[in-house]
Protein backbone atom coordinates (compact mmCIF):
# COMPACT_ATOMS: atom_id res chain seq x y z
CA UNK A 1 0.00 0.00 0.00
CA UNK A 2 3.04 2.57 1.10
CA UNK A 3 4.42 1.21 -2.11
CA UNK A 4 1.86 3.16 -4.52
CA UNK A 5 1.35 5.96 -2.63
CA UNK A 6 5.10 6.88 -2.98
CA UNK A 7 6.10 6.28 -6.31
CA UNK A 8 3.97 6.94 -9.54
CA UNK A 9 3.74 9.46 -12.36
CA UNK A 10 0.68 10.56 -10.49
CA UNK A 11 1.84 13.03 -8.52
CA UNK A 12 3.61 15.07 -11.41
CA UNK A 13 -0.06 15.29 -13.23
CA UNK A 14 -1.59 16.55 -10.62
CA UNK A 15 0.90 18.83 -9.92
CA UNK A 16 1.07 19.77 -13.57
CA UNK A 17 -1.64 22.24 -14.30
CA UNK A 18 -1.17 24.30 -11.79
CA UNK A 19 2.81 24.46 -12.07
CA UNK A 20 2.06 25.32 -15.92
CA UNK A 21 -0.57 28.25 -14.44
CA UNK A 22 2.16 29.45 -12.61
CA UNK A 23 4.80 29.56 -15.20
CA UNK A 24 2.27 31.25 -17.21
CA UNK A 25 0.89 34.00 -15.22
CA UNK A 26 4.16 34.16 -12.99
CA UNK A 27 7.54 32.83 -14.68
CA UNK A 28 7.10 34.23 -18.00
CA UNK A 29 6.78 37.84 -15.83
CA UNK A 30 9.10 37.69 -13.56
CA UNK A 31 11.41 36.56 -16.75
CA UNK A 32 9.96 39.23 -18.27
CA UNK A 33 10.56 41.59 -14.98
CA UNK A 34 14.87 40.92 -15.62
CA UNK A 35 14.56 41.89 -18.79
CA UNK A 36 12.52 45.19 -18.78
CA UNK A 37 14.95 45.94 -16.29
CA UNK A 38 17.86 46.06 -18.19
CA UNK A 39 16.19 48.03 -21.05
CA UNK A 40 14.90 51.29 -22.03
CA UNK A 41 11.25 50.73 -22.07
CA UNK A 42 8.84 53.62 -22.44
CA UNK A 43 5.97 54.08 -24.50
CA UNK A 44 6.87 53.99 -27.75
CA UNK A 45 8.60 50.68 -26.61
CA UNK A 46 5.39 49.34 -25.14
CA UNK A 47 3.56 50.39 -28.31
CA UNK A 48 6.34 48.41 -30.70
CA UNK A 49 6.62 45.63 -27.89
CA UNK A 50 10.58 45.96 -27.70
CA UNK A 51 12.68 47.96 -25.67
CA UNK A 52 16.89 48.56 -26.14
CA UNK A 53 18.99 46.92 -23.99
CA UNK A 54 21.58 49.78 -21.90
CA UNK A 55 23.12 47.34 -19.47
CA UNK A 56 22.70 48.58 -15.51
CA UNK A 57 21.83 51.98 -16.55
CA UNK A 58 18.29 51.53 -14.67
CA UNK A 59 19.98 50.46 -11.16
CA UNK A 60 22.42 53.29 -11.35
CA UNK A 61 19.65 55.60 -11.56
CA UNK A 62 18.14 54.79 -8.71
CA UNK A 63 20.67 54.29 -6.71
CA UNK A 64 22.41 57.93 -7.61
CA UNK A 65 18.80 59.29 -7.01
CA UNK A 66 18.76 60.41 -3.38
CA UNK A 67 14.67 60.29 -3.65
CA UNK A 68 15.13 56.35 -3.89
CA UNK A 69 17.09 56.44 -0.29
CA UNK A 70 14.71 59.13 0.76
CA UNK A 71 11.82 56.29 0.51
CA UNK A 72 13.99 53.78 1.86
CA UNK A 73 14.37 54.98 4.77
CA UNK A 74 10.85 56.26 4.94
CA UNK A 75 9.49 52.93 4.43
CA UNK A 76 11.92 51.02 6.94
CA UNK A 77 10.80 53.52 9.63
CA UNK A 78 6.87 53.15 8.68
CA UNK A 79 7.27 49.79 8.59
CA UNK A 80 8.76 49.53 12.20
CA UNK A 81 6.24 52.11 13.88
CA UNK A 82 3.49 50.12 11.85
CA UNK A 83 4.86 46.37 12.96
CA UNK A 84 5.63 47.66 15.87
CA UNK A 85 2.33 49.20 16.89
CA UNK A 86 0.45 46.13 15.57
CA UNK A 87 2.15 43.87 17.32
CA UNK A 88 2.29 45.25 20.63
CA UNK A 89 -1.20 46.35 20.44
CA UNK A 90 -2.08 43.19 19.42
CA UNK A 91 -0.60 41.09 22.15
CA UNK A 92 -2.15 43.07 25.09
CA UNK A 93 -5.18 42.58 23.62
CA UNK A 94 -5.16 39.16 23.32
CA UNK A 95 -3.74 39.08 26.51
CA UNK A 96 -6.46 40.81 27.28
CA UNK A 97 -9.44 38.69 25.68
CA UNK A 98 -8.33 36.06 28.39
CA UNK A 99 -9.12 38.12 31.37
CA UNK A 100 -12.44 39.58 30.39
CA UNK A 101 -15.72 37.66 30.80
CA UNK A 102 -17.24 35.23 28.58
CA UNK A 103 -19.86 38.53 27.48
CA UNK A 104 -17.35 41.15 26.83
CA UNK A 105 -14.69 38.58 25.52
CA UNK A 106 -17.90 37.39 22.52
CA UNK A 107 -18.84 41.34 21.94
CA UNK A 108 -15.13 41.71 21.25
CA UNK A 109 -14.74 39.31 18.80
CA UNK A 110 -17.62 40.58 16.90
CA UNK A 111 -15.97 43.87 16.70
CA UNK A 112 -12.51 41.97 15.86
CA UNK A 113 -14.40 39.80 13.32
CA UNK A 114 -16.50 42.86 11.90
CA UNK A 115 -13.29 44.98 11.59
CA UNK A 116 -11.43 42.33 9.48
CA UNK A 117 -13.95 41.80 7.42
CA UNK A 118 -14.21 45.67 6.20
CA UNK A 119 -12.92 45.78 2.85
CA UNK A 120 -9.47 48.20 2.43
CA UNK A 121 -11.04 50.41 0.37
CA UNK A 122 -14.27 50.59 2.21
CA UNK A 123 -11.45 51.30 5.70
CA UNK A 124 -10.24 54.30 3.34
CA UNK A 125 -14.07 55.67 2.74
CA UNK A 126 -14.40 55.37 5.93
CA UNK A 127 -11.39 57.19 7.47
CA UNK A 128 -11.66 60.10 4.58
CA UNK A 129 -14.67 61.00 6.13
CA UNK A 130 -14.09 60.48 9.50
CA UNK A 131 -11.24 63.09 9.53
CA UNK A 132 -12.71 65.10 6.45
CA UNK A 133 -11.72 68.83 7.23
CA UNK A 134 -15.11 70.23 7.48
CA UNK A 135 -17.15 68.41 9.75
CA UNK A 136 -15.06 64.90 10.57
CA UNK A 137 -16.31 63.24 13.59
CA UNK A 138 -12.38 62.99 14.37
CA UNK A 139 -12.20 66.81 14.64
CA UNK A 140 -14.97 67.51 16.42
CA UNK A 141 -14.24 64.49 19.39
CA UNK A 142 -10.81 65.64 19.99
CA UNK A 143 -12.52 69.38 20.40
CA UNK A 144 -14.75 68.43 22.37
CA UNK A 145 -12.42 66.44 24.38
CA UNK A 146 -10.24 69.55 25.15
CA UNK A 147 -7.36 68.65 23.33
CA UNK A 148 -6.96 71.61 21.54
CA UNK A 149 -8.91 73.25 18.96
CA UNK A 150 -8.77 71.09 16.08
CA UNK A 151 -11.86 72.41 14.14
CA UNK A 152 -11.08 72.65 10.42
CA UNK A 153 -8.38 70.83 11.25
CA UNK A 154 -6.59 69.11 8.40
CA UNK A 155 -4.89 65.91 8.73
CA UNK A 156 -3.32 65.71 5.33
CA UNK A 157 -0.68 69.21 5.29
CA UNK A 158 2.37 67.26 6.41
CA UNK A 159 4.12 64.12 5.66
CA UNK A 160 4.04 62.94 9.55
CA UNK A 161 0.40 63.62 9.89
CA UNK A 162 -0.50 61.70 6.95
CA UNK A 163 1.04 58.74 7.67
CA UNK A 164 -0.31 58.94 11.03
CA UNK A 165 -3.46 58.88 9.41
CA UNK A 166 -2.24 55.84 7.03
CA UNK A 167 -0.80 53.96 10.27
CA UNK A 168 -3.95 54.24 11.97
CA UNK A 169 -6.07 52.73 9.55
CA UNK A 170 -3.50 49.82 8.93
CA UNK A 171 -3.20 48.92 12.52
CA UNK A 172 -6.97 49.11 12.78
CA UNK A 173 -7.54 46.73 10.07
CA UNK A 174 -4.38 44.34 11.02
CA UNK A 175 -5.36 43.52 14.77
CA UNK A 176 -7.83 41.74 14.15
CA UNK A 177 -5.45 38.87 12.39
CA UNK A 178 -2.99 39.41 15.05
CA UNK A 179 -5.16 39.31 18.04
CA UNK A 180 -7.24 36.02 16.89
CA UNK A 181 -4.30 33.92 15.96
CA UNK A 182 -2.42 34.90 19.24
CA UNK A 183 -5.23 34.81 21.62
CA UNK A 184 -5.53 30.82 19.87
CA UNK A 185 -1.82 30.41 20.72
CA UNK A 186 -2.57 31.44 24.46
CA UNK A 187 -4.92 28.81 24.73
CA UNK A 188 -2.59 26.43 23.94
CA UNK A 189 -0.18 27.56 26.85
CA UNK A 190 -0.66 24.71 29.60
CA UNK A 191 -3.00 26.03 32.67
CA UNK A 192 -0.97 23.96 35.22
CA UNK A 193 1.91 25.52 34.46
CA UNK A 194 0.65 28.60 35.10
CA UNK A 195 -0.41 27.61 38.05
CA UNK A 196 2.55 25.76 39.63
CA UNK A 197 4.78 28.71 38.71
CA UNK A 198 2.06 30.97 40.58
CA UNK A 199 2.23 28.88 43.37
CA UNK A 200 6.25 28.96 43.51
CA UNK A 201 5.18 32.49 44.04
CA UNK A 202 6.21 33.94 40.48
CA UNK A 203 5.39 37.40 39.77
CA UNK A 204 2.83 37.91 36.64
CA UNK A 205 5.40 39.49 34.44
CA UNK A 206 7.88 36.35 35.28
CA UNK A 207 5.54 33.76 34.47
CA UNK A 208 4.50 35.42 31.16
CA UNK A 209 8.19 35.16 30.11
CA UNK A 210 9.51 32.26 31.77
CA UNK A 211 6.03 30.21 30.54
CA UNK A 212 3.72 31.87 28.35
CA UNK A 213 5.87 33.39 25.87
CA UNK A 214 7.99 30.39 24.93
CA UNK A 215 4.76 28.58 24.04
CA UNK A 216 3.31 31.35 21.71
CA UNK A 217 7.01 32.12 20.31
CA UNK A 218 6.77 30.89 17.02
CA UNK A 219 3.39 31.73 16.24
CA UNK A 220 4.60 35.60 17.54
CA UNK A 221 7.72 35.34 15.12
CA UNK A 222 5.54 34.31 12.18
CA UNK A 223 3.10 37.44 12.73
CA UNK A 224 6.05 39.81 12.89
CA UNK A 225 7.46 38.65 9.97
CA UNK A 226 3.78 38.68 8.12
CA UNK A 227 3.41 42.12 9.16
CA UNK A 228 6.58 43.37 8.18
CA UNK A 229 6.09 42.01 4.45
CA UNK A 230 2.62 42.74 4.19
CA UNK A 231 3.75 46.83 5.56
CA UNK A 232 6.44 46.83 3.61
CA UNK A 233 4.76 46.80 0.10
CA UNK A 234 1.16 48.23 1.07
CA UNK A 235 -0.26 50.36 -1.28
CA UNK A 236 -3.81 50.27 -1.37
CA UNK A 237 -4.40 52.76 2.08
CA UNK A 238 -1.59 54.84 1.45
CA UNK A 239 -2.69 55.29 -1.96
CA UNK A 240 -5.75 56.29 -1.79
CA UNK A 241 -5.76 57.79 1.98
CA UNK A 242 -3.24 60.40 1.28
CA UNK A 243 -4.73 60.53 -2.31
CA UNK A 244 -3.53 59.25 -5.22
CA UNK A 245 -3.10 63.08 -7.07
CA UNK A 246 -1.22 64.09 -3.50
CA UNK A 247 1.80 61.34 -4.10
CA UNK A 248 5.21 63.14 -4.44
CA UNK A 249 8.46 62.26 -3.52
CA UNK A 250 8.51 63.67 -0.26
CA UNK A 251 5.81 61.66 1.01
CA UNK A 252 6.65 58.44 -0.98
CA UNK A 253 6.56 54.93 0.41
CA UNK A 254 8.54 52.37 -2.17
CA UNK A 255 5.59 50.40 -3.64
CA UNK A 256 4.20 54.45 -4.36
CA UNK A 257 7.53 55.27 -5.69
CA UNK A 258 7.89 51.91 -7.60
CA UNK A 259 4.12 53.08 -9.08
CA UNK A 260 4.55 56.50 -9.96
CA UNK A 261 8.28 56.19 -11.63
CA UNK A 262 7.10 53.06 -13.51
CA UNK A 263 3.85 52.88 -14.24
CA UNK A 264 3.15 57.02 -14.33
CA UNK A 265 5.77 58.37 -15.92
CA UNK A 266 5.45 55.45 -18.11
CA UNK A 267 9.39 54.16 -18.04
CA UNK A 268 8.70 50.70 -17.90
CA UNK A 269 12.55 50.17 -17.62
CA UNK A 270 12.92 51.51 -14.01
CA UNK A 271 10.05 50.27 -12.63
CA UNK A 272 11.09 47.48 -13.25
CA UNK A 273 14.41 47.79 -11.99
CA UNK A 274 12.99 49.47 -8.93
CA UNK A 275 10.60 46.24 -8.53
CA UNK A 276 13.70 44.05 -8.14
CA UNK A 277 15.51 45.97 -5.67
CA UNK A 278 11.97 46.21 -3.75
CA UNK A 279 11.40 42.31 -4.38
CA UNK A 280 15.36 41.37 -2.71
CA UNK A 281 14.18 43.78 0.04
CA UNK A 282 11.33 41.61 0.41
CA UNK A 283 13.33 38.20 -0.15
CA UNK A 284 15.65 38.93 2.82
CA UNK A 285 12.72 39.88 5.21
CA UNK A 286 10.86 36.97 4.44
CA UNK A 287 13.27 34.02 4.44
CA UNK A 288 12.62 33.49 8.46
CA UNK A 289 8.35 32.89 7.40
CA UNK A 290 9.37 30.83 4.38
CA UNK A 291 12.02 28.64 6.06
CA UNK A 292 9.42 28.03 9.16
CA UNK A 293 6.84 27.26 6.06
CA UNK A 294 8.58 24.81 4.09
CA UNK A 295 9.47 23.08 7.52
CA UNK A 296 5.34 22.19 8.38
CA UNK A 297 4.96 21.71 4.67
CA UNK A 298 7.91 18.94 4.48
CA UNK A 299 6.77 17.02 7.42
CA UNK B 1 -11.86 36.30 46.49
CA UNK B 2 -13.32 40.03 46.13
CA UNK B 3 -9.99 41.51 44.59
CA UNK B 4 -10.30 39.13 42.08
CA UNK B 5 -13.55 40.01 40.94
CA UNK B 6 -12.80 43.65 41.22
CA UNK B 7 -9.53 43.26 39.13
CA UNK B 8 -12.35 41.04 36.57
CA UNK B 9 -14.21 44.25 36.43
CA UNK B 10 -11.44 46.32 35.58
CA UNK B 11 -10.64 44.28 32.61
CA UNK B 12 -14.13 43.94 31.73
CA UNK B 13 -14.28 47.77 31.17
CA UNK B 14 -10.88 48.08 29.44
CA UNK B 15 -12.58 45.44 27.12
CA UNK B 16 -15.69 47.32 26.50
CA UNK B 17 -13.72 50.39 26.09
CA UNK B 18 -11.86 48.69 23.15
CA UNK B 19 -14.57 47.21 21.92
CA UNK B 20 -16.15 50.94 21.25
CA UNK B 21 -13.32 52.03 19.94
CA UNK B 22 -12.68 49.13 17.38
CA UNK B 23 -15.83 49.16 16.38
CA UNK B 24 -17.05 52.76 15.86
CA UNK B 25 -15.30 53.09 12.48
CA UNK B 26 -18.16 50.33 11.23
CA UNK B 27 -20.86 52.07 13.33
CA UNK B 28 -19.98 55.47 11.69
CA UNK B 29 -20.23 53.66 8.47
CA UNK B 30 -23.62 52.28 9.30
CA UNK B 31 -25.13 55.40 10.90
CA UNK B 32 -24.16 57.84 8.19
CA UNK B 33 -25.61 56.49 5.52
CA UNK B 34 -29.31 56.42 7.32
CA UNK B 35 -28.73 59.55 8.25
CA UNK B 36 -30.14 62.66 6.65
CA UNK B 37 -28.03 65.10 4.59
CA UNK B 38 -28.84 68.05 7.10
CA UNK B 39 -27.69 65.29 9.76
CA UNK B 40 -24.77 64.56 8.16
CA UNK B 41 -23.53 68.27 6.89
CA UNK B 42 -24.04 69.58 10.59
CA UNK B 43 -20.96 70.84 12.07
CA UNK B 44 -22.29 69.21 15.49
CA UNK B 45 -22.34 64.94 14.34
CA UNK B 46 -25.31 63.40 15.56
CA UNK B 47 -24.07 59.88 17.07
CA UNK B 48 -27.49 58.51 15.87
CA UNK B 49 -29.59 58.65 12.84
CA UNK B 50 -32.51 60.17 14.29
CA UNK B 51 -33.83 61.20 10.74
CA UNK B 52 -33.94 57.94 9.52
CA UNK B 53 -33.67 57.71 5.51
CA UNK B 54 -32.85 55.11 2.84
CA UNK B 55 -32.35 58.00 0.17
CA UNK B 56 -29.05 57.32 0.15
CA UNK B 57 -29.37 53.55 -0.59
CA UNK B 58 -31.33 54.81 -3.45
CA UNK B 59 -28.63 57.12 -4.68
CA UNK B 60 -26.43 54.60 -5.33
CA UNK B 61 -28.36 51.89 -6.79
CA UNK B 62 -29.42 54.68 -9.42
CA UNK B 63 -26.10 55.80 -10.16
CA UNK B 64 -24.93 54.99 -13.29
CA UNK B 65 -23.04 52.44 -13.25
CA UNK B 66 -23.11 50.98 -10.43
CA UNK B 67 -24.62 47.51 -11.29
CA UNK B 68 -22.59 46.89 -14.66
CA UNK B 69 -19.48 47.68 -12.07
CA UNK B 70 -20.42 45.31 -9.34
CA UNK B 71 -21.46 42.78 -12.61
CA UNK B 72 -18.37 43.05 -13.41
CA UNK B 73 -16.66 42.47 -10.20
CA UNK B 74 -18.64 39.05 -9.88
CA UNK B 75 -17.82 37.70 -13.53
CA UNK B 76 -14.04 38.43 -12.57
CA UNK B 77 -13.93 37.29 -8.82
CA UNK B 78 -16.31 34.03 -10.16
CA UNK B 79 -13.99 33.14 -12.66
CA UNK B 80 -10.73 33.34 -10.66
CA UNK B 81 -12.23 31.47 -8.23
CA UNK B 82 -13.25 28.66 -10.24
CA UNK B 83 -9.90 28.35 -11.83
CA UNK B 84 -7.94 28.91 -8.75
CA UNK B 85 -9.51 26.17 -6.38
CA UNK B 86 -10.18 23.83 -9.54
CA UNK B 87 -5.96 23.95 -10.08
CA UNK B 88 -5.48 24.02 -6.98
CA UNK B 89 -7.65 20.93 -5.76
CA UNK B 90 -5.39 18.44 -7.34
CA UNK B 91 -2.13 20.42 -6.75
CA UNK B 92 -2.99 19.73 -3.42
CA UNK B 93 -3.76 16.37 -3.32
CA UNK B 94 -0.38 15.66 -4.69
CA UNK B 95 1.36 18.06 -1.66
CA UNK B 96 -0.69 16.28 1.02
CA UNK B 97 -0.62 12.71 -0.10
CA UNK B 98 2.49 11.86 -2.14
CA UNK B 99 6.41 11.56 -1.59
CA UNK B 100 7.62 12.92 -4.85
CA UNK B 101 11.08 14.50 -6.43
CA UNK B 102 10.48 18.02 -6.38
CA UNK B 103 7.83 18.12 -3.93
CA UNK B 104 10.10 20.76 -1.58
CA UNK B 105 10.51 23.03 -4.78
CA UNK B 106 7.06 23.05 -5.59
CA UNK B 107 6.55 24.12 -1.36
CA UNK B 108 9.22 26.62 -1.61
CA UNK B 109 7.53 28.13 -4.73
CA UNK B 110 3.89 28.28 -3.33
CA UNK B 111 4.92 29.61 0.22
CA UNK B 112 7.73 32.04 -1.82
CA UNK B 113 5.14 33.34 -4.30
CA UNK B 114 2.78 34.61 -1.57
CA UNK B 115 5.75 36.87 -0.10
CA UNK B 116 6.30 38.68 -3.07
CA UNK B 117 4.72 41.63 -2.71
CA UNK B 118 1.91 42.38 -5.77
CA UNK B 119 3.35 46.20 -6.46
CA UNK B 120 6.49 44.16 -7.43
CA UNK B 121 5.03 42.42 -10.37
CA UNK B 122 2.81 45.23 -11.43
CA UNK B 123 5.26 46.85 -14.33
CA UNK B 124 5.92 43.43 -16.08
CA UNK B 125 2.44 42.65 -15.55
CA UNK B 126 1.02 45.37 -17.23
CA UNK B 127 3.98 44.90 -20.43
CA UNK B 128 2.73 41.62 -20.72
CA UNK B 129 -0.61 42.11 -20.73
CA UNK B 130 -0.06 45.11 -22.91
CA UNK B 131 1.68 42.67 -25.81
CA UNK B 132 -1.60 40.43 -26.03
CA UNK B 133 -3.71 43.47 -25.93
CA UNK B 134 -5.45 42.22 -22.51
CA UNK B 135 -5.01 45.53 -20.79
CA UNK B 136 -8.54 47.38 -20.33
CA UNK B 137 -9.85 43.70 -20.49
CA UNK B 138 -11.58 41.39 -17.61
CA UNK B 139 -10.07 38.27 -18.93
CA UNK B 140 -6.52 40.06 -18.08
CA UNK B 141 -7.38 41.10 -14.77
CA UNK B 142 -8.45 37.01 -14.20
CA UNK B 143 -5.08 36.08 -15.41
CA UNK B 144 -3.34 38.84 -12.73
CA UNK B 145 -5.36 37.41 -9.64
CA UNK B 146 -5.16 34.01 -10.93
CA UNK B 147 -1.02 35.03 -9.81
CA UNK B 148 -1.99 35.36 -6.14
CA UNK B 149 -4.85 32.84 -6.10
CA UNK B 150 -3.42 29.97 -6.65
CA UNK B 151 0.17 29.37 -4.40
CA UNK B 152 -2.74 30.34 -1.54
CA UNK B 153 -5.18 28.04 -2.57
CA UNK B 154 -2.71 25.14 -3.05
CA UNK B 155 -0.85 26.14 0.76
CA UNK B 156 -4.77 26.26 1.96
CA UNK B 157 -5.88 23.19 0.71
CA UNK B 158 -2.85 21.20 2.01
CA UNK B 159 -3.54 21.92 4.97
CA UNK B 160 -6.92 20.91 4.82
CA UNK B 161 -6.30 17.66 3.75
CA UNK B 162 -3.59 16.42 5.77
CA UNK B 163 -5.93 17.05 8.64
CA UNK B 164 -7.78 13.60 6.70
CA UNK B 165 -6.01 10.05 8.42
CA UNK B 166 -4.85 8.72 4.93
CA UNK B 167 -6.17 5.68 6.69
CA UNK B 168 -9.79 6.46 5.87
CA UNK B 169 -8.55 5.98 1.99
CA UNK B 170 -6.53 2.88 2.37
CA UNK B 171 -9.36 1.55 4.51
CA UNK B 172 -11.72 2.27 1.56
CA UNK B 173 -9.10 0.68 -0.95
CA UNK B 174 -9.06 -2.74 1.05
CA UNK B 175 -12.34 -3.02 1.43
CA UNK B 176 -12.56 -2.78 -2.79
CA UNK B 177 -12.68 0.89 -3.60
CA UNK B 178 -10.64 1.99 -6.55
CA UNK B 179 -8.13 4.72 -6.11
CA UNK B 180 -10.32 7.34 -7.64
CA UNK B 181 -13.68 5.62 -5.71
CA UNK B 182 -11.84 5.85 -2.56
CA UNK B 183 -11.31 10.20 -3.25
CA UNK B 184 -14.84 10.75 -4.62
CA UNK B 185 -16.39 8.87 -1.91
CA UNK B 186 -13.89 9.72 1.18
CA UNK B 187 -12.31 12.16 0.78
CA UNK B 188 -14.47 14.71 -1.54
CA UNK B 189 -16.64 14.64 1.05
CA UNK B 190 -13.91 15.23 3.77
CA UNK B 191 -12.31 18.11 1.81
CA UNK B 192 -15.59 20.17 1.04
CA UNK B 193 -15.34 22.33 3.87
CA UNK B 194 -11.59 23.00 3.10
CA UNK B 195 -12.73 24.02 -0.72
CA UNK B 196 -15.55 26.15 0.78
CA UNK B 197 -13.32 28.09 3.22
CA UNK B 198 -10.70 28.15 0.24
CA UNK B 199 -13.40 29.51 -2.60
CA UNK B 200 -14.67 32.29 0.29
CA UNK B 201 -11.09 33.48 1.04
CA UNK B 202 -10.47 33.79 -2.66
CA UNK B 203 -13.48 35.51 -3.46
CA UNK B 204 -13.05 37.89 -0.76
CA UNK B 205 -9.32 39.28 -1.74
CA UNK B 206 -10.40 39.51 -5.68
CA UNK B 207 -13.40 40.95 -4.34
CA UNK B 208 -11.66 43.80 -2.55
CA UNK B 209 -9.02 44.38 -4.56
CA UNK B 210 -7.95 47.61 -5.68
CA UNK B 211 -4.03 48.03 -7.15
CA UNK B 212 -4.33 45.88 -10.49
CA UNK B 213 -7.79 47.01 -11.21
CA UNK B 214 -7.00 50.39 -10.91
CA UNK B 215 -3.96 49.80 -13.10
CA UNK B 216 -5.25 47.66 -15.87
CA UNK B 217 -8.95 48.88 -16.16
CA UNK B 218 -8.40 52.60 -16.56
CA UNK B 219 -7.84 52.53 -20.54
CA UNK B 220 -11.45 50.13 -21.12
CA UNK B 221 -14.96 50.46 -20.73
CA UNK B 222 -15.11 48.06 -17.38
CA UNK B 223 -14.32 48.89 -14.24
CA UNK B 224 -15.02 46.76 -10.82
CA UNK B 225 -16.39 47.90 -8.14
CA UNK B 226 -13.56 48.72 -5.87
CA UNK B 227 -12.87 51.25 -8.55
CA UNK B 228 -16.11 52.53 -8.62
CA UNK B 229 -16.42 53.12 -4.78
CA UNK B 230 -12.92 55.18 -4.64
CA UNK B 231 -13.66 57.27 -7.91
CA UNK B 232 -16.78 58.70 -5.26
CA UNK B 233 -14.36 60.36 -3.37
CA UNK B 234 -10.99 61.12 -6.31
CA UNK B 235 -12.67 63.91 -7.74
CA UNK B 236 -12.93 67.61 -7.45
CA UNK B 237 -16.70 67.67 -6.62
CA UNK B 238 -18.65 68.01 -3.32
CA UNK B 239 -18.54 64.65 -1.69
CA UNK B 240 -22.06 63.66 -1.21
CA UNK B 241 -20.92 61.40 2.16
CA UNK B 242 -23.99 59.27 2.66
CA UNK B 243 -24.04 58.21 -1.04
CA UNK B 244 -20.27 56.93 0.12
CA UNK B 245 -21.29 55.46 2.92
CA UNK B 246 -24.62 53.74 1.69
CA UNK B 247 -22.29 52.26 -1.26
CA UNK B 248 -19.38 51.03 1.45
CA UNK B 249 -22.04 49.37 3.69
CA UNK B 250 -23.52 47.62 0.60
CA UNK B 251 -20.34 46.87 -0.52
CA UNK B 252 -19.08 45.48 2.62
CA UNK B 253 -22.32 42.87 3.30
CA UNK B 254 -21.11 40.14 1.25
CA UNK B 255 -17.67 40.30 2.34
CA UNK B 256 -18.66 40.02 5.79
CA UNK B 257 -21.39 37.62 5.51
CA UNK B 258 -18.73 35.10 3.73
CA UNK B 259 -16.04 36.03 6.03
CA UNK B 260 -17.74 35.12 9.04
CA UNK B 261 -18.51 31.69 7.50
CA UNK B 262 -14.86 30.96 7.19
CA UNK B 263 -13.21 33.14 9.41
CA UNK B 264 -11.91 30.88 11.78
CA UNK B 265 -10.02 28.02 8.83
CA UNK B 266 -8.54 30.55 7.67
CA UNK B 267 -6.72 32.18 10.22
CA UNK B 268 -5.49 28.45 11.13
CA UNK B 269 -4.29 28.39 7.59
CA UNK B 270 -1.90 31.19 7.78
CA UNK B 271 0.18 29.98 10.66
CA UNK B 272 -0.70 26.27 10.42
CA UNK B 273 1.76 24.26 12.24
CA UNK B 274 3.45 26.99 14.19
CA UNK B 275 1.74 25.96 17.71
CA UNK B 276 1.48 22.04 17.78
CA UNK B 277 -2.22 20.84 19.85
Amino acid sequence: MRQRLTSGATPYLLVLPMLLAIVVVLGYPIVNLVELSLQQYGLFQLINHHGIYIGLVNFSTIFGDSVFWHTLIRTVLFTAANVGLTMGLGMLLALLLERVSLAVRLLLTVALVLVWSTPPVVGVEIWQWMTNVQNGVLNYALTQLHLGNFIQHNWYTTTVSQYAMVTSLLVWGALPFVVITTYAALSQVPSELVEAAQLDGASAPRVFTAVTLPVIRPVLLILTSLSIIWDFGVFTQPFLLIGPDQQNPSNYLMSIYLYVEGYGQTNFGLGAAISIVMLAIVAVLSVFYVRAMVRVGDE
Amino acid sequence: MSRKRSTRTGWNIVGVGVFLVMVFPVYWMISTAFKSDSQINSYTPSWLPTQFTLQHFRTVMNTPGFWSDVTNSLIVVLVTVVIAVGLSFFAAVALARYRFGGRKLVIVLVIGIQMLPQTGLLIPLFVLLARYHEVGTLSGLVLVYLTFALPFCVWTLRGFMIAIPRELEEAAMVDGASRLGAFVRILLPLIAPGLVATSVYTFITSWNEYLFANTLLRTGHHYTITLWLSDLTGGQRAIDWGAVMAASTLISIPVVVFFLLVQRRIAYGLTAGAVKA
